[in-house]
């Protein structure tokens, strides 16, 4: 009853302040969108170094676009190097070698299109041949954004999440109505349920968007069940929630909320599996197991990646419950410090 | 008749600094009791204590027969902080709406007093103007609205005519003593002398401790002074 009293005010002061209520929702759609057109340049046009290769093959492949070079081996490897060429293609025997310089994700599949279509038209009876493919740098992969993805759509809805509820929570101290709440009969862990379960509703409706707008629009591979995505984005938004209101405890403003952002947020990106961490020392990458975007990162990539489903992300499903959980019964216990009971 | 609140040997120390010291005082049932003080001199936190939001160092505080904080009891208080805590973005009745949830008046109730409390503060007209867009003066009334929903045997406001017109002034004083009379014991702070005048009774506080207590004439009397000032200023000198 008093939960719903806070639940319904989230609600009305949400739809007031509807420019917060975009920023949750828009901003992360157009941070993926800059993103999805800097990693997902169209038609990238590649150039491939041609060798000793049956002139038919050179125009097969200039007939798909691509711009075609003759060299030798030595001036290829030297080209490569220079990225001046994207990959290098020759014979070996009968059949035609390829070495990719590998090290652009975008001009590995523009080469390897090329080459597909290339083959494709040619006559059957050399159709057999295949081209084997080497990579010179990098290796076979899926496209820059496809891998980071997953990762960015959680980090996204954790960086939001945990702004607009600490400040929010934050507000409520320094306006003088969290007093105002604690001077009536209402439970501390009434008003961190409340608050909970307010934003709660505005997280799931903002998690559903933005899983919808990078898969549907923005057409990131989606290899698995929506449904998982959106449990997955709503735990760590939930996560975000709670630890969001939980640290507003210890700031005095504003300003002192934005500061958590490069102590709390930021180096959870560097953890969350965006870059490979096998370099790392080791006890440096244990330092992940307490990053609650590592589960929810791993999680989403599980399923939008590798199309797993429940038995692969229940651990993950846990850990998150587990950290949201956490966070709020330390939430109710910092309330204790603006009142004993 | 037992008191309604009972100040027995308080002190409060935020950390080092020693903020109330071994205050004593009680408050009776239906009376106007007046804390007067400068600023700095633990008003705020002495009421706070009372309405149970902080809990005192040493000494204890019963608030209608039993010690606070206690929940049951706060349901019984009405407190009103120092600044008007309203939600900007809500409207002046979402806003009494909330507070009358959240001290759990059953739907229609909660529709009857609203419409109660807001003809009091004189809002009826801007119930449905959002509360960013109000002047101080009608924030501070809705704020008083906003304490009297759920009918408190107890009001407790911290400095409530700070800020508002001489009119308007005037007006929260005559609805104090029609409440008072009505049964309503109420706790005010101010540092304004000739509010003080108005009250009951009064607590004088200086740095922490409490300097005489008394009704407004008592007082004048007692020190020989003309007027509560001087009378202030007796006490306040004789304690050094």
């Amino acid at each position: 009853m008093r939960v719903r009293a806070i639940v319904i005010r989230i609600i009305r002061q949400f739809f007031r302040d509807k420019r917060t209520l975009a920023l949750m929702i828009v901003a992360p759609m157009f941070i993926l969108l800059l993103l999805h057109l800097v990693f997902n340049g169209e038609d990238y046009i590649p150039v491939i170094g041609v060798g000793d290769v049956p002139e038919q093959i050179e125009d097969q492949l200039a007939d798909t676009g691509a711009k075609t070079d003759r060299m030798t081996e030595p001036e290829a490897y030297t080209a490569m190097d220079h990225q001046e060429i994207d990959a290098f293609i020759t014979m070996n025997g009968m059949t035609p070698s390829v070495i990719l310089e590998g090290s652009d994700p975008t001009a590995n599949r523009a080469v390897m299109q090329a080459l597909q279509q290339a083959f494709e038209n040619m006559k059957p009876s050399e159709r057999s041949v295949r081209p084997d493919v080497t990579y010179l740098y990098g290796a076979e992969d899926l496209s820059l954004f496809d891998n980071f993805g997953p990762v960015l759509i959680g980090f996204f809805i954790f960086f939001f999440v945990f702004i607009i509820s600490g400040v929010s929570f934050l507000r409520e101290r320094t306006g003088g109505t969290l007093e105002r709440l604690l001077a009536t009969p209402l439970r501390r862990w009434e008003i961190v349920t409340g608050y909970v379960l307010g934003f709660g509703i505005f997280t799931t409706f903002q998690a559903s968007i933005i899983s919808w707008f990078a898969i549907k629009v923005l057409g990131i591979m989606m290899a698995g069940s929506f449904g998982y995505v959106l449990l997955i984005t709503f735990l760590l938004a939930m996560t975000a929630l709670t630890l969001g209101t939980l640290l507003s405890a210890f700031a005095n403003n504003e300003l002192q909320m934005m500061q958590f952002i490069p102590l709390v947020v930021i180096p959870q990106i560097f953890f969350s599996g965006l870059f490979n961490l096998d370099t790392m020392a080791e006890w440096l990458r244990s330092i992940s197991v307490i990053m609650p975007l590592t589960y929810g990162a791993d999680a989403l990539r599980e399923v939008m990646i590798r199309g797993k489903g429940w038995s692969f992300i229940d651990h993950d499903i846990y850990i998150l419950l587990a950290f949201s959980l956490f966070f709020m019964i330390l939430n109710v216990y910092a309330l204790k410090k603006h009142r004993r009971l | 008749m037992q008191p309604h609140i009972k100040v027995d040997h308080v002190s409060k120390s935020f950390g080092k600094k020693e903020v109330l010291k071994d205050v004593s005082l009680t408050v009776k049932g239906s009376e106007i009791f007046g804390l007067l003080g400068p600023s700095g001199a633990g008003k705020t936190t002495l009421v706070k204590m009372m309405a149970g939001i902080e809990s005192p160092s040493t000494g204890r505080i019963t608030v209608l027969g039993t010690v606070m904080p206690d929940l049951n009891t706060m349901g019984r208080i009405g407190f009103m902080a120092q600044s008007d805590a309203l939600y900007g973005e809500l409207s002046a009745y979402e806003n009494l709406d909330f507070f009358a949830s959240v001290y759990g008046l059953p739907k229609k109730k909660r529709q009857e007093r609203i419409e109660k409390v807001l003809e009091l503060v004189n809002l009826t007209e801007d119930r449905k103007k959002i509360v960013n867009q109000f002047s101080g003066g009608m924030k501070r009334r809705l704020s008083l609205a906003a304490v009297l929903l759920h009918e408190p045997d107890i009001l407790i406001l911290d400095e409530p005519t700070v800020g508002i017109d001489p009119v308007l002034r005037q007006a929260v004083w005559e609805e104090l003593h029609q409440w008072s009379q009505r049964g309503t014991t109420i706790v005010v702070t101010t540092h304004v002398m000739d509010e003080a005048e108005k009250c009951d009774s009064l607590g004088m506080l200086r740095d922490g401790r409490l300097i005489a207590m008394g009704a407004p004439d008592q007082l004048k009397e007692a020190s020989s002074s003309a007027t509560l000032e001087e009378a202030f200023l007796y006490y306040g000198g004789a304690r050094q």
